[in-house]
């Protein structure tokens, strides 16, 4: 198999780290051991393939995927924006899935018990392809806020989850979505695991009222970047050598 | 002028409900139940067919019962490129017991960069609340003794008694080949993470 370039370390400083202790369920679920650096081989460099059946074209309408008669309800949006590596190159026809509360804060899983109603219209699950200019978007409702059990009842700020895979194993990715604006994204003890404001600004999706679906929805953009791949300069050593 | 680079945007925690994004199914959403990526490999693709299952435990001891689980492999013949056997595979851990499982084949042996070949061996990836960015761990096979001890990658971990983290035990289940695979996130016998 052909050797590729190496992608570029992981900067986990920006990331992160595993022991939060604001935000309690990390406490016992982060290792204490450092992780083990080690170089790339094929398999961290080759590109998952997502087994999927092939996506339908209503798996990028949130709005419409769960229908069982009616729309969901809730403020109308465009989620849009572009897949890129850090060198800024585009990462063209990968997976994005996206899962989200809904308008009231309510989650469609067997395991979420908030008071707030389900909505009969809405499932939550997502997904969509980037096309061959690392562009994608999606069309849903904005999520609610939710309280949660960590400090007494605290609030995470509206979001969307988001999950990525590029172009190999090593890109793989998984974050969340906020709006631009909301006041709980401060107090957010999730959010506040990033020990850097610039990384915290990179999660909040900005009003994009240029793109607004007219008399319809509003639009947000949201640009992701996945880690870059480094050039190579001179051939790998050879088999054997 | 500096040079400058994007920066990855930074990752958060899947929370406890990553399967409605992941695995419909298992979060009770009526939507893609046809799908059973816990299964990588059925009818004809060739190889040892194996079961890798185990328990993602955390600090206390206690099972991670809404952990999500990716394992990613070469083919039996240690290729990546093989368009009938994708070897991606996904396995939310059980909300009673908290046991995760995958039917695959037994990956062949891969090459390393500098001629030498690593051990066949699984790549695993854990999601979890409480997980502020994914954690990436490998199993080797316990049947593999010579082979795993010229791994270079179980060789690059210095402390050589928390290589044995990174060994799936071999049993034989109903006439399934099983491979038993714990990982502890903290502790006594906490499995070796890398950065790659
Ligand atoms: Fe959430």
């Amino acid at each position: 198999m052909a050797e590729t370039g190496d992608f570029m370390r992981r900067d986990r400083g920006w990331h992160p780290p595993a022991f939060t202790p604001g935000y309690k369920t990390s406490v016992l679920r982060s290792p204490r051991c450092a992780l083990v650096s080690v170089e790339q081989g094929v398999g961290e460099k080759a590109r998952i393939v997502f087994p999927k059946s092939g996506l339908d074209p209503l798996d990028n309408d949130l709005i419409h995927n769960f229908s069982q008669g009616g729309e969901a309800i809730g403020e109308r949006i465009v989620v849009h924006g572009r897949v890129m590596d850090e060198t800024g190159r585009p990462v063209p026809n990968t997976l994005i899935e996206v899962w989200q509360a809904n308008a009231g804060g309510r989650y469609r899983h067997r395991n979420d018990s908030y008071l707030a109603a389900l909505d009969p219209n809405f499932g939550g699950s997502g997904r969509c392809m980037t096309d061959a200019e690392g562009r994608y978007f999606f069309r849903t409702i904005r999520p609610g806020p939710y309280p949660w059990r960590n400090d007494g009842s605290d609030w995470r700020p509206a979001h969307i989850h988001f999950s990525l895979f590029g172009e190999a194993f090593v890109q793989r990715l998984i974050s969340q979505l906020y709006f631009e604006g909301d006041p709980l994204i401060p107090l957010c003890p999730i959010v506040n695991t990033l020990p850097d404001k610039a990384a915290i600004e990179r999660l909040v999706a900005k009003l994009d009222l240029n793109q607004q679906m007219p008399f319809d929805a509003l639009a947000y953009r949201f640009d992701i970047v996945l880690r870059g791949r480094r050039q190579t300069f001179f051939e790998n050593m050879k088999e054997g050598m | 002028m500096p040079v400058t680079y994007l920066k990855e945007t930074p990752s958060q925690t899947g929370g406890p409900y990553v399967h409605i994004g992941t695995l419909p199914a298992v979060a009770g959403l009526p939507v893609r139940t046809q799908e059973n990526l816990a299964v990588l490999a059925s009818g004809t693709v060739p190889g040892e067919r194996i079961r890798i299952e185990g328990v993602v435990y955390d600090g206390s001891g206690h099972p991670v019962k809404d952990a999500l689980v990716e394992l990613w492999q070469a083919d039996a013949e240690g290729r990546h490129d093989n368009p009938d056997f994708p070897g991606f595979g996904r396995s939310a851990a059980d909300f009673g017991t908290g046991l995760f499982a995958f039917e695959t084949v037994k990956p062949g042996a891969l090459p390393w960069r500098d001629g030498r070949t690593q051990a066949p061996h699984v790549s695993l990836l854990i999601f979890a609340r409480g997980i502020n960015i994914h954690l990436h761990t490998r199993m080797y096979f316990s049947d593999a003794g010579d082979a795993n001890a010229a791994d270079p990658v179980l060789r690059s971990i210095e402390q050589v008694g928390r290589r044995d983290t990174l060994v799936g035990t071999r049993s034989e289940k109903d006439g399934v080949v099983t491979y038993r695979f714990d990982i502890r996130l903290q502790g006594a016998g906490e499995t070796v993470f890398f950065d790659m």
